[in-house]
């Protein structure tokens, strides 16, 4: 068990080292993301009364959109000099690529919305400590990370790689989407914690399948 | 018959009526192949004739049509990620990642296999293709003959009983070339299998044992080096295969 998890945290910092060294898909992912807010924000700022109504959507659609870009790279570092083939000759099981991979694409998806959450409420003049806005970002991150990660791997090997991502990702993390939204939207009214119990609950439901399933199909994926 | 015994006690290479299909092409036609443990066997073939294609069924990468492969008396079906641990592939396309230095992709790969020692280990196998001086170099700062030379190191960095070599002098000037022949020499000195495709006649015969020829998915010829007559092989080598 612990030779699975110095090879998960292996792959893991291998992508991140990368990562820290070119900063190509964070900079460009934050920047994006950023870009979403404020164009929202300038879109929606008509009355005091809005933000609790729009600010939960805004907050959502720059962390999926900003998260399809970014899981489009996950795999892509492993495109040149065959990388890929190095890693499927590796002793491993598929599983463990897959789960060295979404350790990175958690990593990523927490730390572009640690940076543009705090951004997002300031803007949207929301209260800035919201500890169980964390909690559904967390959640909600891992339910993205998981499909991202998947589709990522369908993707490397397509030519329209850059939209066959979103094509495949968005509609089945609707589910978690839409339940982020409306969790988001109970916790800036002050709703109390039973009415987001639920919410909570399919977020946690979907991951749980997402995780399985992805684990599951991925060496199908991958595989010539 | 209990074909994993049999295959375990005599061949480091076993493959039995190999057959590769891409839709209607037939990359391989029902190859049968033994090679033994330690001997050197380099393929000739023109572009086309299967060789990277039977490189990458032996090594795990693709899987055959029909047929059966063992190395190590493994059956590479069955246990897959066992069999890898016995096998390492260098190919004229490296597996190193750029922006990390060659220490670091070692290290990676190290763990990967389960290295033990690892430190240790780098260090040997990054003397055995002279890069010392180069280990804390990104790769991306290498030319291409000291990146294959890295990826020699990686693809033998966890001692493996077979190296499959798929035309790794591809890209490589003269010089580098004849370097990476000694590397491959160097490496090759314990009992280490090893299978080589190259179009370089004359490389391939001093490094081989025995040769094959490959052609449109078929073996046409073999032969072991004491019986070929290295200066007719040209002719012999173009009487066997057809170029569309």
């Amino acid at each position: 068990m612990k030779s699975l998890f110095i090879k998960i945290f292996a792959i893991f910092w291998k992508d991140l080292l990368t990562e820290l060294r070119t900063k190509e898909v964070v900079t460009s992912v934050l920047v994006f993301a950023l870009l979403v807010i404020v164009i929202f924000n300038f879109a929606f700022s008509t009355g005091a009364s809005m933000p609790e109504l729009v600010a939960p959507g805004v907050l959502w659609v720059a962390i999926a959109f900003g998260g399809v870009l970014g899981f489009n790279h996950i795999f892509t570092v492993e495109k040149g000099n065959s990388r890929l083939e190095g890693l499927m000759l590796c002793p491993v099981d598929r599983a463990v690529i897959y789960w060295g991979k979404l350790a990175g694409s958690i990593t990523f998806i927490l730390a572009v919305s640690l940076v543009i959450t705090p951004i997002f409420l300031a803007l949207f003049n929301l209260p800035l400590l919201l500890p169980l806005l964390a909690l559904v970002i967390v959640l909600a991150a891992l339910g993205f990370a998981t499909v991202g990660t998947l589709f990522s791997a369908v993707a490397i090997n397509t030519r329209a790689r850059d939209i066959m991502l979103p094509i495949l990702f968005l509609p089945i993390t609707v589910p978690v989407i839409a339940s982020a939204i409306k969790v988001t939207a109970l916790i800036l009214a002050g709703s109390p914690w039973n009415e987001m119990l639920i919410w909570l609950q399919i977020i946690i439901a979907f991951d749980i399948i997402y995780l399985v399933v992805s684990t599951l199909v991925f060496e199908f994926v991958i595989e010539e | 018959m209990n074909e994993i015994g049999t295959a375990s006690s005599s061949w480091a290479i076993e493959a039995r009526g190999l057959t590769k299909l891409f839709g209607d092409h037939h990359a391989l036609r029902g190859v049968d192949l033994r090679v033994s443990k330690g001997e050197r066997l380099v393929i000739f073939g023109p572009n086309g004739a299967g060789k990277t294609t039977l490189l990458k069924i032996l090594s795990t990468l693709a899987k055959p049509s029909a047929g059966s492969v063992w190395l190590d008396g493994i059956d590479i079906r069955n246990k897959p990620a066992q069999t890898r641990r016995h096998i390492s592939l260098v190919s004229h396309q490296t597996f190193l990642y750029d922006d990390l230095t060659v220490y670091e992709n070692l290290k990676f790969y190290g763990k990967m296999y389960d290295v033990p020692d690892l430190p240790q280990q780098i260090k040997t196998v990054i003397s055995w293709v002279r890069l010392e001086s180069r280990l804390h170099d990104r790769v991306s700062t290498l030319s291409r003959g000291l990146q294959q030379r890295a990826s020699i190191a990686r693809a033998v960095l966890h001692n493996p009983s077979i190296l499959l070599l798929d035309e790794p002098e591809v890209g490589l000037d003269p010089h580098a070339s004849t370097m990476l022949r000694d590397v491959l020499g160097n490496i090759n000195s314990g009992n280490r299998t090893v299978m080589m495709t190259t179009h370089d006649l004359e490389r391939g015969l001093e490094l081989g044992d025995r040769v094959i020829i490959l052609d449109r998915g078929r073996i046409v010829y073999q032969a072991h080096k004491h019986e070929i007559d290295t200066a007719n092989f040209r002719r012999v080598y173009d009487q066997y295969t057809v170029i569309d």
